[in-house]
């Protein structure tokens, strides 16, 4: 029988509240609970507090607002994968939230608890990383932004301090924008083996590149994404040949360990074809879109 | 240390003097005697112990009593009504949706969801939505068919 340590428990009926209750030292949010729970029941985490927020409904949101796309903490990962708005701007997040846990599970735990977790194979991470979003942070005299690129301090670690909250994340909708996500995983709630994240930005010409965004997850990428197979092909012709190219770079960079999942030749190929569809998914993706655009 | 935690589960109110890590199964179970949900796997992984909350299925193992505090939760036990069985409930008798029985309940209360949602679905739709519950005697077709079945037989007065 797994059964959390003794801990203390407060809900909070305002953002105000909980910063003021996340001031305490070993406090931890606890919104689905879904990533929290299970640890407290292994004992890997033991807070003193937890500060229930499940009841911030202003948190709890999902928003095309001034060209950016706006999802609150608090929004399930079924909101995201029923929201046709976010689905249209981005559907990378309807590829990853289809293979994000179980139905049940989405139902419950949060977009903000899964970047917070900032479990090393976590897929909206990889998926936020490529589209470059930004987390919006609550602190007790106001609020302070980071990129999700700057978000992870490394596993289980983040850039939320004490007394902090994360609020919201931002996404820039830009157009002529494609975007995908490809996940290997050994059944149907399990963490990826390998998971690859693409946001492709063409010029007009719908033939080059301008912006690239790679995201990667469970394979030891830094902050998820793939740096240099991003500024490979910023600026190339969006085919065969460059995507080829850019997903053995990203290969050759990320860092998989060698577990049950697999070995690291195994996850090194997962990530070189993996990435390879999700430019190609993007790039068809984003063409279509220029297509609707002009229309 | 303990808190007063209160909902309203199959309708009827409850109140009782809790830990605060109590966890939701533990609190059906052996704070109220309500045994029909189960407790499996303890790591969100099985689905046995699927209840509603707020009218949203559940992992119970996963919610801490205290987050139902004032909430409406459901249980396999609330699925019959004035002694008629639910559809979904006649459904596994009728295709021996069930084996040993260990993950009934928290199929039933998932399947009570996904036919109030899609009344009609097909069996890729029921798959998909039982995709995060684990029937250890691997009856999964019978399972599908017991849905099917309730999809084909609504209640004349649902719920």
């Amino acid at each position: 029988m797994q059964v959390p340590a003794h801990v203390e428990y407060e809900r909070a009926v305002s953002v105000e509240h909980a910063l003021s209750l996340l001031g305490r030292p070993e406090t931890r949010v606890l919104a689905g609970g879904h990533s929290l729970i299970p640890m407290m029941k292994l004992r890997l985490a033991q807070p003193e507090l937890l500060v229930d927020i499940n009841g911030l409904a202003e948190l709890a949101f999902i928003a095309l607002d001034g060209g950016q796309l706006r999802i609150g903490a608090l929004a399930r990962h079924a909101d995201l994968l029923d929201s046709a708005v976010a689905g249209r701007c981005f559907p990378i997040f309807h590829d990853a939230e289809r293979v994000v846990a179980d139905p049940i599970v989405r139902l419950w735990g949060t977009i903000g608890g899964s970047l917070c977790q900032a479990d090393p194979s976590e897929d909206l991470s990889a998926a936020f990383a490529a589209a470059r979003a930004t987390a919006v942070i609550r602190t007790p005299d106001g609020e302070r932004t980071v990129p999700v690129r700057d978000f992870h301090l490394g596993p289980y670690e983040t850039v939320i301090g004490r007394g902090e909250l994360l609020a919201e994340i931002r996404i820039p909708v830009k157009p002529g924008t494609g975007s995908a996500y490809q996940k290997v995983s050994r059944r149907v709630g399990d963490w990826s083996v390998a998971a690859a994240a693409a946001v492709l930005r063409l010029g007009p010409d719908q033939q080059s590149i301008t912006e690239a965004g790679i995201g990667l997850t469970a394979v030891g990428a830094e902050h998820f994404v793939a740096v240099e197979a991003e500024d490979y092909l910023r600026g190339r012709a969006a085919d065969e040949e460059s995507f080829g190219a850019a997903a053995k770079i990203a290969a050759k960079h990320c860092h998989p360990a060698a577990d049950q999942r697999g070995p690291e030749d195994f996850k090194r190929h997962l990530v070189a074809e993996l990435t390879a569809r999700a430019l190609r998914r993007a790039a068809e993706r984003a063409t279509a879109a220029s297509g609707e655009d002009t229309a | 240390m303990t808190i007063r935690v209160a909902m309203a589960v199959n309708g009827t109110e409850y109140a009782r003097d809790v830990e605060p890590r109590l966890l939701l199964i533990h609190f059906l179970r052996d704070e109220l005697g309500l045994t029909g949900s189960h407790w499996g796997c303890d790591t969100s992984n099985c689905g046995s112990c699927v209840i509603w909350l707020d009218g949203k299925p559940v992992k119970s193992c996963t919610l801490l009593a205290a987050m139902a505090d004032g909430h409406a939760v459901r249980t396999v036990e609330g699925l019959e009504r004035d002694g008629e069985l639910d559809p979904v409930q006649q459904g596994f008798i009728e295709c021996h949706g069930l084996q040993c029985g260990f993950c009934t309940p928290g199929m039933m209360m998932t399947a009570r969801w996904l036919l109030d949602h899609h009344p009609d679905p097909d069996e890729a739709q029921i798959r998909e939505a039982i995709s995060g519950q684990i029937c250890r005697c691997t009856g999964y077709e019978n399972i599908v068919r017991s849905i099917r079945w309730a999809a084909e037989h609504p209640a004349e007065h649902p719920a």
